[in-house]
């Protein structure tokens, strides 16, 4: 029986009165769902509640967030309440489960209706270290609130199709990148029998798990960790989209080095739809371009970068997401994973016009 | 062999290159970056090696209007690997003239009471002040040399950081700087700790007299 933690807590509507009243959850075993937690209906409505105690006359809005600085992960999290808050209609926040140190890992849903919509992943922070990525999740978060209703294509996918954000997908690494070690990569588990802590999270996926471009030595910033989904970060996401059964597209956001790279990390093997992937690139990149004038090399995983095993997105093409795409942002090494603030917004400009152009084409192409 | 220009055999090649080009041609008033790779061809000679040709766009990091158009060749040993690669290359057009900076800032230096000490530059936040922008791009130079003399065809090393740096005093023009960067070797993700010594005038250019990797840091 897997993990009731790990169970994503989904909208009242995946909720089912059973036969004799009491709510069934389709995946999940009565027993388990009594056992572990309260209807995820309580957990909206007390998020409503909140909302509602606030003052009426005073608009609270997330304007005092400055998405143009490096922010710890409680003002992320503490933003991410005000986002919900000003956008009670579209944005609800879920808990997907807890990192090893048993911090919550928090996806923002952006919805605007339906029941159990084909869906689009987006993640950033994976790896702790790479700050501008968590910086653009948190500017894109607030990008799609401001634009439903106002941009036509964030509009149109929005009607037809939900958005999960998770914004700090390694909040143990990104705690410590804070505290102690800047450059911090894994996550934060304990390796049994080594001194050495973490686990690299985009090597930890079941997709050509334990192969060449992982390490097996804990001490490596590439090690695969114990076992497949070893990681509870990883695991979350996992199950979040297993059990989701509706998800189409998944961009994973790394940096640097000025990427967007499918399928495969794994294999030399092209993907099969490589040709397809390669195009949707090819344009994705275009239109970023033309923002800034910033240049993105585009490929897969394996001709780009190296032979990686366990990726996120080596996963989840393998289990049914055709669109599967990972993001490296800037810059190209001059600042590396030290970006300056100043460039947070222009970076996220960019990469907003490629996200944008990814989620139309997906949304144009249904499967 | 035609390489695409994105293909990691291509970039590895062409950042080695960028760096030795860097290392040459750099100074507190000049770095080169690679922005981007136009062509790469690969050679296998039987005996010898395997050559690299790369055409690339280098920019200068405070001036990214002006980008520079470069040929390289790189050759990699047989056997050995602890003899750098050979790089040669050649420029087009004129770098711009750094005298002045370059003057600039040994002055400065040349007139502080007390050595220089600093740590951590950028910091966290990706700042530099400006006084510490010319420390940063001598150590962004120097740093070319000691990746060139460190890599193989399956390393790319970038300067992540510089966590200290002092100043040496010395009794002739030289300037002197004790530095220990990170290195981001890409391929294995490791932040690799380096003691580097540099000596830099504004007429004899930038030289490394002595380069070291450290140990990773053991709470780390």
């Amino acid at each position: 029986m897997s993990s009731c933690s790990s169970i994503p807590k989904e909208g009242p509507e995946s909720w089912k009165p059973g036969g004799d009243g009491r709510r069934t959850h389709p995946l999940l075993p009565a027993a388990c769902w009594m056992a572990c937690f309260s209807p995820p209906e309580q957990k909206l409505v007390d998020e409503e509640k909140k909302a509602m105690a606030k003052p009426s006359k005073t608009k609270r809005s997330g304007s005092t967030f400055n998405f143009a600085s490096y922010h710890t992960i409680d003002e992320i999290y503490d933003w991410m309440d005000t986002l919900v808050a000003d956008h009670p209609d579209l944005v609800s926040k879920l808990q997907i489960g807890q990192s090893y140190e048993n911090r919550s890992l928090y996806v923002l849903k952006f919805s605007t209706g339906g029941s159990n919509r084909s869906a689009i992943w987006l993640d950033t922070g994976i790896h702790s270290r790479e700050w501008i990525t968590q910086a653009t999740g948190a500017w894109t978060a607030n990008k799609i609130a401001e634009e439903y209703g106002q941009d036509p294509s964030v509009t149109a996918v929005l009607d037809s199709m939900d958005i999960f954000l998770e914004i700090i997908a390694n909040p143990d690494g990104f705690a410590y990148t804070h505290s102690s070690n800047r450059m911090w990569r894994k996550t934060r588990s304990i390796n049994a029998g080594s001194h050495c802590i973490g686990v690299d999270p985009n090597r930890n996926w079941d997709a050509g798990f334990g192969g060449s471009g992982s390490s097996s030595n804990p001490c490596s910033e590439t090690y695969r960790g114990p076992y497949a989904h070893s990681e509870r970060e990883v695991k979350a996401i996992a199950d979040f989209i297993l059990g989701h059964g509706n998800v189409k597209l998944v961009i994973s956001i790394h940096s640097y080095s000025q990427m967007l790279l499918y399928p495969y990390g794994y294999k030399t093997a092209p993907a099969p739809d490589h040709q397809e992937l390669n195009e949707v690139a090819k344009k994705a990149v275009s239109d970023l371009a033309a923002v800034y004038g910033t240049k993105y090399t585009y490929g897969s995983i394996v001709n780009s970068i190296y032979l990686a095993a366990g990726t996120t997105i080596d996963w989840t093409y393998d289990h049914g997401v055709k669109y599967s795409f990972t993001l490296e942002l800037r810059d190209t090494g001059y600042y590396g994973f030290l970006l300056p603030s100043t460039q947070i917004i222009p970076t996220a400009t960019e990469t907003w016009a490629a996200l944008l152009d990814i989620m139309v084409h997906v949304l144009e192409h249904p499967y | 062999m035609e390489l695409p220009p994105s293909h990691h055999s291509a970039t590895r090649a062409a950042a080695l290159a960028a760096c030795y080009v860097s290392y040459r041609r750099g100074s507190p008033g000049r770095g080169l970056a690679l922005r981007t790779v136009r062509s790469g061809r690969r050679q296998d000679i039987d005996g010898v090696g395997r050559k690299y040709c790369l055409e690339l766009v280098l920019e200068d990091v405070l001036d990214k209007d002006s980008p520079v158009n470069c040929t390289a060749e790189v050759l990699h040993h047989l056997g050995n690997k602890n003899i750098a690669p050979d790089v040669q290359f050649t420029i087009e057009g004129e770098l711009k003239n750094t005298d002045e900076a370059d003057n600039i800032f040994y002055n400065r230096i040349k007139s502080l009471e007390k050595e220089l000490v600093a740590e951590n530059i950028p910091d966290n936040h990706g700042n530099t002040s400006p006084e510490m922008e010319p420390i940063r791009l001598l150590a962004w130079v120097a740093s070319g040399y000691v990746i060139w003399q460190n890599s193989t065809e399956n390393t790319k090393f970038q300067l992540a950081q510089i966590k200290h740096v002092k100043q040496v005093k010395r009794s002739d023009e030289y300037l002197e700087f004790d530095y220990m960067i990170l290195l981001h070797e890409m391929v294995s993700q490791e932040i690799i700790p380096w003691q580097m010594t540099v000596l830099w005038h504004p007429q004899h250019g930038v030289q490394v007299t002595q380069e070291s990797r450290q140990p990773k840091h053991a709470s780390e």
